[in-house]
């Protein structure tokens, strides 16, 4: 099936079988940051923007995008680059793999509430599961940007 | 694995509805829960050009399409102010934003999971289910039914919430944060009617209804709601596990409605559920 979509911010068209699932179709497209963590629809791993919102790509079948937009990290280093630093710092990951999910979703959330408080961070980002951390190095590494924000310092 | 050979977007319900007729059609929602199984699909029937994502408030009733999100739902102020944010309660610790960005109230419903969440939430505020054909059903009636093979074929479009002035209390026990819910609870007291909806027992949500006028005590109310429903185990909790749970839960939910609502419900008389 013929399917026209925007990938970050360029007009595609690609021809798909109706089953193929959004993050195989992502990743043949040089998208290698979308990744399979598990499958189920339960780590976060796949996270991609679908028309601004974010979706798990593992869940999605490409014919869904079909006339909309989808946005990886691969779209959104500038905007990444503002924060992952912060995250870097506090020496908050052990293996990173969690990482592309981690910051898809952040960007998400901070497009939606550019202020929010440690419990609204641990609420919207409870849908991305980290195996080597306990999430608190993360949550220091957001509050640490968001109070340098804050306080004019970026 | 998921194997579709053919994928459809109709533009009507009719077109929809004719082609989930056909053998091996199967009506996608959010498909977050069709996606975990293991199936070939001949026709996968996507809802999303119909219209069926809207939220519509009318003087006596909100009308959710089935097609909304379960985030849609989540963040909508009307209906969260109707139900005391208990909707809010119940739909955020389903796995994450993202999982609540895709996952639809159709597909909530029309699945029936024992688990559920919104479904128990919604049998206490009384809500009623539409189907292309079958029409309006309580929600109530709709999942005492059987998987019939009629029904099956039908399109839910819609979810009514009346809306009457109940004060709700929402509450969930998980093992674990985004897991499912080893039990929920929902009590909603509108005037002297109290309901109080129990589900994840593994066991479809049922709901118990008391008439205030004649049970008033929490403890009561608990105790009565925990010895007129099954419980059974699965790898989450144990039987006797969630019974157990169910008193304290409902005691806690009941407590909460009569301490918000206006009366506080206070009068004496003996619990009498009448369990639908
Ligand atoms: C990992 C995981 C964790 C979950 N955790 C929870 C939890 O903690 N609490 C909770 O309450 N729920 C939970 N759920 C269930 C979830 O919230 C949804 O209820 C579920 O995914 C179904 O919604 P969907 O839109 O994805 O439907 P789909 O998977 O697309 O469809 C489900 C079924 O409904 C049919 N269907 C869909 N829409 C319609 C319609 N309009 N008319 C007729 N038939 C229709 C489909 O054909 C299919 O049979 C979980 C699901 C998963 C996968
Ligand atoms: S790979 Fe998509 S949620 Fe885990
Ligand atoms: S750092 Fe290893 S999974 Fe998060």
């Amino acid at each position: 099936m013929e399917i026209t979509l925007t990938l970050n911010n360029k007009k595609i068209t690609a021809d798909v079988p109706p089953d193929t699932i959004l993050l195989d179709f992502l990743r043949e497209r040089g998208c290698p940051s979308v990744k399979c963590g598990c499958e189920t629809s339960s780590c976060g791993l796949c996270t991609v923007l679908l028309d601004e919102k974010p979706v798990l790509s593992c869940s999605v079948l490409a014919v869904r995008t079909d006339g909309r937009s989808v946005t990886t990290l691969e779209g959104l280093q500038d905007e990444a680059a503002e924060f992952v630093g912060f995250i870097a710092d506090q020496g908050a990951e052990q293996c990173g793999f969690c990482n592309p999910g981690y910051v898809m979703n952040t960007i998400a959330l901070l497009r939606e509430n550019p202020d929010p408080s440690d419990d609204e961070v641990r609420a919207y980002l409870a849908g991305n599961l980290c195996r080597c951390s306990g999430y608190e190095g993360q949550t220091r590494g957001i509050r640490a940007f968001l109070d340098a924000r804050r306080a004019g310092k970026l | 694995m998921l194997t579709i050979d053919r994928y459809l977007r109709p533009e009507t319900l009719e077109e929809a509805y004719e082609a989930a007729q056909k053998k091996n059609s199967v009506i996608l929602g959010g498909m977050m829960w069709l996606r975990l199984g293991n199936r070939r699909i001949g026709t996968a029937i996507d809802l999303s050009a119909l219209g069926l994502d809207k939220v519509e408030e009318t003087d006596d009733a909100y009308r959710i399409g089935a097609y909304a999100t379960l985030r849609e739902l989540e963040t909508h102020t009307g209906l969260n102010e109707l139900t005391d944010f208990a909707l809010r309660g119940a739909l955020s610790p389903i796995v994450g934003v993202q999982f609540r960005n895709l996952a639809t109230v159709g597909g909530s419903v029309f699945g029936r999971y024992g688990f559920s969440d919104i479904i128990t939430l919604f049998l206490a505020l009384n809500a009623s289910v539409e189907l292309y054909k079958g029409g309006v059903m309580p929600l109530s009636e709709f999942c005492r039914a059987g998987m019939l093979k009629s029904k099956e074929r039908d399109i839910l479009t819609c979810i009514h919430i009346p809306k009457e002035n109940t004060v709700v209390s929402y509450k969930a026990q998980r093992n674990q944060k985004t897991d499912f819910p080893v039990l929920n609870v929902c009590a909603a007291l509108n005037g002297g009617r109290l309901s109080v909806a129990v589900g994840a027992r593994p066991l479809r949500a049922s709901v118990c209804l008391f008439d205030i006028a004649q049970d008033n005590e929490s403890e009561t109310i608990a105790e009565r709601t925990a010895g007129s429903l099954i419980f059974a185990s699965n790898k989450r909790a144990s039987e006797e596990y969630r019974q157990h749970l169910c008193r304290v839960i409902v005691r806690r939910a009941v407590d909460e409605v009569f301490a918000k609502s206006a009366d506080g419900g206070i009068r004496s008389g003996k619990p009498n559920p009448e369990v639908i």
